[in-house]
């Protein structure tokens, strides 16, 4: 019969896990381009403090809108600022903020879309309904509203970001659950009398929660466009902290002949954003494999 | 010399693992259907059987490939046409008639389209000859006014009447070779039985040859004139039906027929050890050594070839096969089961138990009005006795396992009492009961892959109806995993495993050790055995009944199978429509059964032997609504006596063998009315 050796079907720590989720995700050319601008954007927000060739905020008119030299790599801005050191240093805000937010997002909205798929009934259907209230507002005037009651502060911007992108993940978590729900291994647990409690803890989560995870990091670039959409219009990041949405919207009325200033932020956003999402399909791509893998053969 | 349909020749197919391994899932099979044949292939889960009869319509799944060898067709060889040539063989030559039907066709267009379809592309005819030819089809598939039915969706039909259409469909191109995989086994027994009949007529009408794919060998043995027994894909026994089936002179054959739970015999079937090796696991030797009772050295080293027996006409992959031949299969030494008598002592009382998925409107909720006068199950009325087995039978829709639902709370009853342990009434929402009540009452699921939390260890599964009622944690909790795991036969080595590295059998192994986790006083079976291939069934109800006797248990066991529950159950109860028709001792309800349902629902099981033919009594109508009075059968009886049935509610009677039914004629008629048939 079966002879198998146990320490074949050790139970892997968490890990192991996840270094072999990553290992998975970047054997594949798309997932390891992903994860590679990913980490080079974090070790850049982390390091670019002490990289920084000059002072982000030293203003000096007498260097205004130099075109790039070996001095100044990427040119001067409008106020004669170093655009190399801005741009460095512009993805550190708007990672960190993106970052809680998301995690914010997936917390509640994972939650409570796992909790309304566990009821169901009345509960269910009077919360989707806020939720689909929720979403039909266009998030930028509410995020506006927000922003200029409460003022731009980080405390205001993480979980207000959050609360805005958690929405869609509600219906992501509460499908997911639908998914599991009618599965006998939930049946059994509720015969056995299990707490709901118990059942979101031990039952659903370890099944719903790749799907979550996935959602979140898709959220996560979403809602990177969407601060930097914000600071673009003025009520994101505050100056003169160096932030890609506020430099495109400070040089964008000089494109025509200062296009440096424009196009290195432009360049920094949108890699960290193609980065974040080629890495979250990698992910989903790397769970979806783990999760079909039969007995090894 | 008979004309030969197709020829497989030497076909072998397979994929590449991740590492580059050739691992193969059809190892040289070499095979032919004769004209006017009917070929049954038979074989577990695994064993290559669909595979083979999708390569004979040239057609290798996703992901598989064709090492080697050819199947020829009409002197052509399939696996080397490209699609455009397939096209014009696929559906006129070689029909294909897959297994739920209810999926296959499409759910948005009519039957009369759909076959009209299959019409426009493999014949040539006009319109007007095309209707003719459709009413014609339905016809003969013995579908009632074919000219309305075409007009129907197919969610408007039957399981069997879809069924029916899709043997219809097939027929369309006049085939020469008609492939069915598995056609019957989402049916009801009933109608299952009708379809073969069918399918019999059918070949004998239209002289057209059949591969007939399934795990089933009773159904099989209804209609195939050879079979093919398929292990891990090889052919290890091929031969005339009524050969393989008397006198199986393969090792697995014989222990397949032996592990069959048969009608006639009381008593658990014996079981098989072990389980079919994976695909890419077995290098050298014998597939089915492992398992093999006669199994010696050579048998391992070295791989049987697939011989022809002259005399018997039969080919056998096995060195030992002559040791079998004197061995008769017939009077099988079945394990006997322990049937002590079971002491009137009851555990559970159903009373006047009434269930409704029908929802009540708010008002009527409020003034607890019933508004439901024919609710989906009604008026149950049984007592359990304390370790006995009691089975719940009947066809899909009786009501069974919403009984057993009701039973462990998670079904609101709607009216009668639920009674635990002579006095304490059950509460019919499974959150209202107390810790004790709950942990009396445990369920194992039909499915096994479903009621196992797949990202959960098999030591975190069952640790927790142990830490949930017991309590228990650290060393204490993890002794008594292993005990349990030891209880099932498993061993300690299998915690750390997750569901999806275990077969099926040890799976559903690991549900019953978690049911017995909590010490329970009744433990609800659904169809805890037909997800499974025969020879692990046997193995687990072996272990049931093992584990009932050492711990005095209560059984309630909900099958469609007849013949499992004739082998596991003390008492039957049988259901038709949510309303019970017969209940009494086992050996006498299938010795004597009384009421016309159990006679129909008796007479259409298949037995794995072609000389004993199903008896079709009655029409296999399906009925969606239990009638709103009288009683429950009168749709279907063979015996019906008119507005009696139809008006009055039947008694109950208690006959002399001491099985009560439900049923207007008196319980003497009845029986004598049987044997006279």
């Amino acid at each position: 019969m079966e002879t198998k050796k146990s320490s074949e079907f050790k139970k892997k720590s968490i890990f192991y896990k996840i270094s072999e989720v990553l290992v998975t995700m970047a054997s594949k050319p798309s997932g390891f381009i992903g994860l590679s601008i990913l980490f080079f954007h974090i070790l850049l927000a982390f390091s670019s403090p002490y990289l920084a060739p000059y002072d982000f905020k030293a203003i000096d008119p007498s260097l205004m809108l130099q075109a790039p030299s070996s001095e100044y790599w990427f040119g001067t801005d409008s106020l004669g600022r170093d655009v190399f050191t801005r741009t460095i240093m512009g993805g550190r805000t708007a990672l960190t903020i993106t970052f809680f937010g998301s995690l914010i997002a997936l917390l509640w909205g994972g939650l409570l879309g796992i909790f309304c798929g566990l009821v169901g009934g009345k509960v269910d259907d009077v919360v989707m309904r806020i939720v689909d209230a929720f979403l039909s507002i266009p998030w930028i005037l509410a995020m506006l509203l927000i922003v200029s009651l409460l003022g731009t502060s980080t405390e205001v911007l993480i979980p207000a970001l959050g609360f805005f992108y958690g929405k869609g993940i509600v219906r992501v978590a509460r499908a997911a659950t639908h998914d599991v729900i009618a599965k006998d291994f939930i049946v059994s647990a509720r015969a056995r009398g299990h707490s709901n409690l118990s059942i979101i803890w031990n039952e659903i989560i370890p099944n719903v929660r790749d799907a979550i995870l996935v959602e979140g990091a898709m959220r996560w670039s979403w809602m990177l466009l969407g601060f930097s959409s914000l600071s673009f219009l003025g009520f994101g990041v505050s100056p003169p902290t160096p932030d890609w949405g506020l430099m495109i919207s400070n040089a964008r009325g000089l494109m025509s002949f200062a296009y440096w200033a424009v196009i290195a932020p432009i360049v920094g956003l949108s890699s960290l954003i193609i980065g974040i999402n080629l890495t979250a399909d990698a992910f989903a791509k790397a769970l979806g494999i783990d999760r079909s893998t039969k007995a090894p053969v | 010399m008979e004309e030969i349909i197709q020829k497989v020749k030497n076909l072998s197919v397979g994929f590449k693992s991740q590492k580059g391994h050739e691992i193969s899932i059809l190892k040289n099979i070499t095979t032919d259907i004769k004209k006017g044949e009917t070929v049954g292939i038979v074989g577990e889960s695994g064993s290559g059987k669909s595979t083979l009869a999708l390569a004979m319509m040239g057609y290798v799944k996703q992901g598989l490939y064709k090492m080697e060898g050819e199947c020829i067709f009409n002197s052509s060889n399939l696996l080397n046409m490209n699609n455009r040539e397939l096209e014009k063989i696929r559906g006129r030559k070689i029909a294909m008639i897959p297994q739920n039907a209810g999926q296959s066709l499409t759910p948005n267009l009519k039957i009369g389209y759909q076959i009209d379809e299959a019409l426009k592309l493999h014949t040539s005819l006009n319109k007007n000859d095309r209707d003719k030819k459709i009413s014609e089809l339905l016809n003969k598939v013995r579908l009632p006014s074919p000219e309305t039915i075409a007009l129907r969706y197919p969610h408007e039909l039957s399981g069997g009447q879809q069924q029916r259409v899709a043997v219809g469909m097939a027929l369309a191109g006049n085939p020469d070779l008609l492939l069915l995989d598995e056609p019957t086994t989402g049916l009801d027994v009933t109608t299952q039985a009708h379809v073969l009949e069918l399918l019999n007529f059918i070949a004998k009408d239209t002289g057209t040859s059949m591969v007939y794919v399934s795990h089933d060998l009773g159904a099989i043995a209804q209609v195939s004139d050879r079979i093919i027994v398929m292990y891990s894909g090889e052919i290890v026994l091929e031969g005339p039906t009524r050969d393989i089936l008397q006198q199986p002179i393969h090792p697995y054959t014989y222990g397949l027929l032996k592990s069959i739970p048969k009608l006639s015999l009381a008593g658990l079937p014996d079981s098989m050890p072990g389980s079919q090796p994976q695909p890419g696991t077995k290098k050298k030797g014998c597939s089915f050594y492992d398992r093999c009772n006669l199994a010696e050295d050579k048998c391992k080293k070295n791989s049987p070839d697939l011989e022809y027996i002259n005399e018997l006409k039969t080919s056998v992959r096995c060195f030992n096969y002559k040791k079998l031949i004197k061995q008769k299969s017939e009077n099988q030494s079945n394990i006997k089961r322990n049937e002590k008598n079971i002491k009137v002592n009851e555990i559970l009382n159903l009373t006047d138990v009434s269930i409704s998925y029908a929802k009540q409107k708010l008002l009527d909720q409020i003034f607890n009005k019933i508004t439901d006068t024919n609710p989906t199950v009604k008026d149950i009325n049984i007592d359990i006795n304390k370790g006995e087995t009691i089975a719940l039978v009947g066809e899909s829709g009786s009501g069974k396992s919403t009984i057993l639902k009701s039973i462990a709370g998670l079904l609101r009853t709607k009216e009668g009492k639920i009674k635990f342990d002579k006095d304490r009434v059950l509460s019919n929402d499974v959150k209202k009961r107390n810790s004790s009540d709950l942990r009396a009452i445990q369920l194992i699921f039909q499915n096994p892959d479903e009621s196992l939390n797949p990202n959960h260890t098999v030591e975190e599964i069952l640790a927790q109806p142990l830490k949930l009622y017991f309590g228990l944690s650290g060393e204490e909790l993890k002794q008594n995993i292993i005990e349990l795991l030891e209880k099932v036969r498993l061993g300690k080595f299998y915690m750390s495993r997750y569901p999806r590295q275990l077969s099926g059998g040890e799976k559903q192994r690991v549900a019953v050790a978690r049911a017995f986790a909590a010490k329970p006083d009744i433990i609800l079976c659904d169809e805890v055995t037909s997800a499974l291939d025969v020879s692990v069934q046997a193995a687990v109800l072996n272990l049931l009944q093992k584990l009932k006797e050492d711990f005095g248990t209560t059984y309630i066991f909900v099958s469609h199978d007849l013949a499992v529950v004739r082998a596991i159950s003390d008492r039957v109860a049988v259901l038709y429509q949510g309303r019970l028709c017969e209940i009494g001792p086992s050996k006498n309800v299938y010795k004597f059964p009384s009421h016309p349902y159990t006679e129909v629902l008796l007479g259409a099981v298949l037995e794995p032997d072609p000389d004993i033919k199903p008896k079709l009594v009655a029409e296999d109508i399906v009925e969606d609504k239990p009638p709103e009075k009288g009683c429950c059968f009168q749709g279907r009886c063979p015996r019906f006596l008119g507005d009696q049935c139809k008006n009055e509610t039947p008694p109950w009677q208690i006959g002399d063998n001491g099985n009560a039914i439900r049923c207007h004629i008196n319980i003497k008629d009845l029986e004598k009315k049987q044997n006279g048939n």
